[in-house]
């Protein structure tokens, strides 16, 4: 059981406020994602869930029980570090025992339970050996073999992957995602990965300046973007954002139209631009346009498209597919 | 960041050593600035009164305490260029690819470890002593007079002294401040066609240049109070010719049991030593951000 | 860097560096093969430096002469008394400063430090008085409180540098775990700061154990340590250099040692952090 439950949850530090209030419903089993620019509070709001930090105001409750005054030990919440926290001069084993013997488990139970983390984690080997020889993933392995073994209701997670490199973050997404879907645990995670969030999530959260954004499923986000703010934030690249004429044309003071979501062709358009860069993957082709009244624009065509550096193009956005903003960068 | 709980904690557990140091520091400074302002002999129990600035012209009038102010200036500045200039060199010379490392540097670092007394007794003895002294033999080998280092040059030869004290203190901070040199910042230089000399100023020296600074204010602070190698070797004679401001206050009061007047001049101790403080603290204030 | 140094440099360095360094060390190792010669042998001319009857008597005379062992056990009583009494004191407040610092902890570093640099010459009147006063001269524990605050701030800031390279993310992991306070100082935190108290430790006993202002200002006698033992020699009829320098010997081969061990963590001791 791992239901999370926010109710007007406000902090500041001295006079700075940083979190002005914020309501989350987190429920039993979900996989949450808290995503946001750097200073937006996530990681406050995760600190806040654990109680490493006091709320200023408000009240969090876990499983139903008001928490707010708990120390972080009597939470039943695991966390997994940025830097993952392990314990430089205990081996692997007793650094994934330590929450068990806190706990005052029985000795042979710790080990089943450590032997049978390692298992699912393939840390198996690597017992006895001291985080100082390990490597980043497999230091990050070790963190979340600590959590899970105390079978917690809920996992945390700080931006978890940001120390490794690019390859082996996708691995660890993935492990980490199948381990939500074996588990069926609660798991809060922050990130400032927009990928991350939507690869995944069950729910993102979206904060900015300590408040949320924009709550729900990453589709959800993807296609109706509340705001000027989600729907830059989400979708890679960013969405491009045409003000002026062609906006106000549309009843609007701002339009956004997705890289993936403009039609291209060499001959005739709604928009005319001069290609700048252009990045053949194979796969996708990313274009980098000037229109013609200076506004810079990506877009994506699918496979190949052979046009280079100084090439004529004609962009018009798919039906549909276009967001319109108000002043206050509401959507429309 | 952290939980109110624990910052009430955390107050409980300064609080102690704060209290501690907070009454080290009050309590006899002020006794030292009341005495200041007495005529306080211990010999004339019961008579003490207050005097005004008197302590203070009769101490700063006295010739005693201007050689005592030039002899300490004197003794800070002779260490401090011998330990900085020969520390400098030293650290270059260790940092360079040898056999046994390890055993010059324990060799060169001993001086540091041995007591104040220890080593003013040995030099004073064995070495500057004009008939026994290591010293008197090698004069009278070469066939010179002996000198006799502590009479005729009383304040060199505990500059000597203290010097052989703090020069292994200086190498091995500049030594462990040459080693973090980036080596590649090196050969960029050689590629660059910088010489030997020219590396030397350009790279070496403006590296080093904040561990010369910490050197030189720590020391400083040292050498400003240094005692026992006088009171051992030369009781800050003959007459004056090697008190310093320290031994001044000393012997006025444990000697001459003037307590007033010793008062007045241990403030003035203070005053210069918070002079050369401000700076220390700047630059160790830097390290904090 | 794989650049291949020539025999002849390498030698070159090793000769200069190794005269150098003798040279440097040689009045100690003076000091050293005088105590093991007769005292004719010691004053001899031309000097003799390892040709002469080697003896052990100077040792055995100056423990039987002297109440020499009383004080070794003064220096040692209060060397490693202020040493534990400052870490006792010491360790809570740098702990919570590392760790739960706040707005003023800099500003409350900088003030210890500074008490530091107030010359002795400035308290040392007061300080007669008031041990005269209370009892406290030549006592064991008024020398031991004495050297305990003046060393306080340096134990502090050495600690305090060893705690603040401790990661706070670890300690919040042990409270996560679920770890009480006792149990995240205990196993985790204890664990983690014993290689940094153990330097501060080694490092401050070296101090204490030659500090020699207050130690020869508020001793004679009873609680006199090495310091004030050894300057007792200079009065001319302690003028024997054999016997001096078996003293001398003893009273610095200890902490010769144990500054060999801790060289290491002195920079960074000595300079506050700010030479590492």
């Amino acid at each position: 059981m791992g239901s999370i439950t926010l109710q007007q949850v406000r902090k500041s530090f001295g006079d700075v406020e940083v979190i002005p209030g914020v309501d989350l419903e987190i429920n039993d089993g979900e996989f949450v994602v808290f995503v946001g620019p750097s200073g937006c509070g996530k990681s406050t709001l995760l600190r806040l869930i654990a109680g490493l930090e006091d709320v200023t105001s408000g009240r969090v409750v876990i499983d139903g029980q008001d928490m707010t005054q708990a120390p972080p030990s009597r939470r039943k919440l695991a966390m997994v570090f940025q830097s993952y926290a392990l314990y430089p001069h205990m081996s692997v084993r007793k650094n994934i025992a330590f929450p068990l013997k806190m706990a005052g488990m029985a000795a042979d139970e710790q080990e089943r339970r450590v032997q049978h983390a390692a298992g699912i984690l393939n840390l198996t080997d690597y017992l006895d050996r001291r985080p100082g020889q390990l490597s980043g993933g497999q230091r990050q392995r070790v963190a979340i073999g600590r959590a899970i073994v105390r079978e917690p209701s809920a996992f945390l997670f700080d931006e978890p992957l940001s120390n490794l490199d690019a390859a082996l973050r996708v691995n660890m997404r993935v492990e980490i995602s199948e381990l939500h879907k074996k588990l069926a645990t609660t798991m809060v995670y922050v990130t400032h990965d927009q990928v991350e969030a939507m690869t995944m999530a069950d729910k993102i959260v979206v904060l900015r300046a300590g408040r949320v954004e924009q709550v729900g499923s990453p589709l959800e986000l993807y296609r109706s973007p509340a705001n000027r703010f989600v729907a830059g934030f989400i979708g890679s690249p960013n969405m491009n954002f045409i003000e002026g004429e062609a906006a106000a044309a549309m009843g609007a003071h701002a339009i956004g139209v997705r890289p993936e979501h403009f039609a291209m062709s060499t001959t005739g358009g709604q928009f005319a631009g001069t290609v700048g860069v252009a990045e053949h993957l194979g796969s996708d082709t990313f274009l980098h346009i000037e229109l013609d009244g200076g506004i810079p624009i990506v877009a994506r065509a699918a496979g190949e498209f052979p046009v280079g550096h100084g090439d004529r193009i004609w962009l018009t956005p798919q039906d549909g597919r276009v967001y319109r903003f108000d002043q206050q960068g509401l959507a429309l | 960041m952290a939980t109110r709980h624990q910052k009430t904690l955390a107050r409980l557990m300064v609080a102690p050593s704060v209290l501690l140091l907070l009454g080290w520091m009050i309590v006899p400074l002020a006794m030292t600035l009341w005495f200041s302002f007495q005529s306080y002999n211990l010999l004339s129990p019961g008579m003490e009164q207050f005097i005004g600035w008197t302590n203070y012209k009769y101490f700063l009038s006295d010739p005693a305490f201007w050689t005592a102010m030039r002899n300490t200036l004197l003794l800070v500045g002779g260490v401090l260029v011998i330990t900085v200039g020969g520390g400098i060199l030293l650290a270059l010379l260790l940092d360079q690819p040898m056999f046994g490392q390890g055993i010059v540097r324990i060799l060169v670092i001993a001086p540091f470890f041995i007591m104040p007394t220890v080593s003013a007794l040995v030099w004073k003895n064995m070495f500057m002593n004009p008939v026994n002294g290591l010293f008197a033999w090698i004069a009278k080998a070469i066939g010179a007079q002996p000198i006799d280092f502590l009479a005729q040059y009383p304040l060199l030869s505990v500059v000597l002294i203290v010097a052989w004290q703090w020069l292994p203190f200086a190498t091995l901070i500049l030594l462990t401040a040459l080693q973090s040199l980036d080596s590649e910042q090196m050969e960029a230089a050689e590629m660059d066609g910088a010489g030997a000399f020219a590396k030397f100023t350009h790279l070496i020296l403006p590296h080093l240049s904040r561990a010369i600074t910490v050197v030189i204010l720590i020391e400083t602070i040292f050498l400003l109070s240094v005692f026992a190698e006088i009171l051992v070797t030369t009781n800050g004679g003959p007459g004056y010719a090697s008190t310093n401001l320290t031994y001044l206050v000393y012997s006025q009061a444990l000697l001459q049991y003037d307590v007033g007047g010793a008062s007045a001049g241990g403030i003035v101790a203070v005053i210069l030593a918070n002079i050369v403080a401000v700076f220390l603290m700047r630059m160790i204030g830097k390290t904090l951000e | 860097m794989a650049r291949k140094i020539s025999d002849t440099r390498r030698w070159g360095f090793t000769i200069l560096a190794w005269g150098v360094a003798l040279l440097i060390f040689f009045p100690i190792l003076w000091t050293i093969l005088t105590s093991f010669k007769s005292e004719a042998d010691a004053i001899a001319s031309p000097p003799k430096f390892l040709f002469f009857d080697w003896t052990t008597e100077n040792y055995a005379e100056v423990q039987s002469r002297s109440p020499y062992f009383r004080h070794f056990l003064n220096s040692v009583i209060i060397s490693v008394g202020s040493t534990l009494l400052g870490l006792l004191i010491a360790i809570p407040a740098a702990w919570s400063m590392a760790f739960q610092p706040a707005k003023r902890t800099k500003d409350l570093l900088m003030w210890m430090l500074s008490t530091k640099m107030m010359p002795a010459a400035g308290v040392l009147i007061p300080m007669y008085l008031l041990f005269r006063n209370w009892g406290l001269l030549d006592t064991r524990f008024g020398i031991t409180v004495v050297l305990m605050l003046i060393n306080l701030p340096i134990i502090t800031w050495m600690l305090y540098t060893y705690f603040r390279e401790i990661p706070s993310e670890i300690l919040e992991a042990a409270r996560m775990d679920g770890a009480s306070l006792k149990n995240e100082i205990l196993h985790v935190l204890t664990p983690m700061a014993v290689p940094g108290i153990a330097s501060t430790l080694l490092l401050n006993v070296i101090l204490a154990w030659n500090e020699a202002f207050w130690t020869l200002n508020l001793t004679t006698s009873q609680a006199a340590p090495l310091t004030t033992f050894i300057a007792s020699y200079s009065s001319p009829e302690g003028l024997f250099y054999a016997k001096l320098s078996a003293a001398s010997t003893m009273a610095i081969a200890p902490i010769l040692i144990l500054g060999w061990f801790s060289q290491k963590q002195l920079v960074r001791g000595l300079t506050f952090g700010a030479v590492k």
